[in-house]
């Protein structure tokens, strides 16, 4: 440990390491901004047509595999049913995710942000790790772990940041009559445009899970100080870091 | 200092963000000019990006007749209902013209009987309302590039404006589209859908096909294509009955 901290303690020149780097801060609060918007005006926009099918067509003379009353004002941007404001929300903020997101990305794996905290090492793979890890969890013991997160937290965050957000992305694309034209294999990824449709759907719901349990985690592991270490960088004096 | 500005600026930055999501949810911000030139920002970035990603003659994929929908919704006006329209209607659409005029070296009105006599093309395609529903269906008409060049697209144009005979709130549908779509093999005058005559509810007896973009373009009952310059002083400006009633963006391709 007291090694660690010493070659921690170089690489910074005399600074202590930051817990988060300023990228990861940025495209977070980005990310998150970005995430309810859109969250809130795709609610908005299925309140047009709140049935979802399977495949390439459907509509109300078709069977739908999931029919929905529409979801109320407080809950959508705007808070008034308008398809055309809620597009208008929905496409800005569709930019503001995906350029931040291929950002973060890029820059992450330059400064070895996914390597060294998000890659999942063959040991943590192993089953006993992962069972210690949800016995820590169960005792709301969140700080153990080798690295800056744990074997649980590493593979949530890979899979919204390399499965469900692409997820969101693409069957968003496929949904683009012109982009459907341009990349007519989003089509068949996704198995037609009703298909994308409702896929958008159903990991709208899985990202809203993990934000509900990250959030969660937060409140339950020292929500002043996570929030303010992903505000600021979350430099620790070391005596403080042990 | 630069690092307690940079936090600062983070923090305010974030709380103005949060402000304005959960406070300024009010329709007054939402149809404020400034909200809507910073969100509609992304209109012309998806305009540019979409027809840069793709040959301009990239065509819409087509399918096969067993995909076709059991029922085609027809959306919007289903019946323009008007005394003139249901005479027409009676008489099978005889006295149907479709007029070209504006800028046209040749204006000229053509028939429904002159257009089924013109080399036609029949396409299934994937119709995508603006709700999120599709329809598959099997549509036949004349290519809109065979009428351009029987009429010859004078100097200066840049739009086609599609008028149409349906009123919504007592206001005439009209739709436009750029040369672009206008030239594009896909881009029909569709008087036929599945084998017969196209139904009152989906745009008897000529709608417009332009099929890269939203059902909301598809302009149904057109009586008349205008070639204009500009869009700026037709209508409400916008280019569109839902552009100009609702706010909806004037390229419909996502």
């Amino acid at each position: 440990m007291l090694g660690k901290m010493d070659s921690d303690m170089k690489q910074a020149r005399g600074r202590t390491t930051p817990k988060h780097r300023l990228m990861t801060r940025l495209w977070h609060w980005v990310n998150a901004a970005a995430v309810i918007i859109l969250f809130m005006s795709g609610l908005n926009i299925f309140n047009a047509h709140p049935r979802l099918y399977w495949g390439s067509y459907g509509s109300w003379g078709d069977p739908a595999w999931l029919q929905l009353s529409r979801f109320p004002g407080w809950a959508t941007i705007p808070g008034y049913y308008s398809l055309a404001d809620a597009r208008m929300w929905h496409f800005f903020f569709a930019w503001v995710l995906a350029v931040a997101l291929l950002i973060f990305m890029i820059v992450s794996l330059i400064n070895r942000h996914f390597q060294r905290d998000v890659h999942i090492t063959r040991t943590e793979w192993r089953w006993s790790t992962l069972r210690a890890d949800i016995a820590q969890h169960l005792r709301r013991n969140f700080t153990h772990g080798s690295g800056t997160y744990n074997v649980l937290q590493k593979i949530a965050y890979a899979l919204v940041l390399f499965a469900g957000l692409p997820l969101m992305i693409f069957t968003g694309l496929t949904m683009s009559p012109a982009m459907a034209a341009n990349w007519p294999w989003l089509l068949d990824i996704f198995g037609g445009r009703q298909s994308a449709r409702s896929i958008h759907f159903i990991v709208t719901w899985i990202l809203f899970a993990f934000f509900a349990l990250h959030i969660l985690l937060v409140l339950l592991s020292g929500p002043l100080r996570q929030v303010r270490d992903m505000i600021t960088d979350g430099t620790r004096e070391p005596e403080e870091r042990i | 200092m630069a690092r307690n500005l940079s936090r600062r600026t983070l923090l305010t930055s974030s709380a103005l963000l949060a402000g304005g999501m959960l406070g300024g949810c009010g329709r007054e911000f939402h149809k404020s000019d400034t909200v809507r030139r910073i969100l509609g920002s992304a209109e012309h970035a998806n305009f540019v990006v979409q027809r840069a990603l793709g040959d301009r003659m990239q065509l819409a994929r087509e399918y096969d007749e067993a995909d076709i929908s059991p029922d085609f919704q027809g959306n919007g006006t289903t019946n323009p209902a008007t005394a003139e329209y249901d005479a027409m209607a009676a008489n099978g659409f005889a006295d149907w013209r479709l007029e070209l005029t504006g800028l046209f070296v040749r204006p000229q009105a053509f028939s429904m009987a002159q257009l089924r006599a013109m080399p036609q093309r029949t396409q299934i395609t994937r119709h995508d309302c603006v709700e999120g529903w599709s329809a598959i269906g099997k549509w036949t008409g004349v290519p809109l590039k065979l009428l351009l060049d029987r009429a010859g697209l004078g100097k200066g144009a840049n739009y086609l404006v599609f008028h149409c005979a349906d009123r919504l709130s007592g206001v005439r549908y009209y739709e436009s589209i750029d040369l672009i779509d206008a030239y594009h093999p896909q881009t029909i005058m569709a008087h036929r859908l599945n084998g017969t005559d196209v139904p009152v509810k989906n745009g008897a007896p000529l709608r417009l096909r332009v099929e890269r973009q939203l059902g909301y373009k598809h302009a149904k009952y057109v009586q008349q294509i205008e070639a204009v310059e500009s869009l700026g002083n037709m209508y409400g400006g916008k280019g569109g009955y839902w552009e100009d009633v609702g706010n909806y963006a004037w390229y419909a391709g996502i």
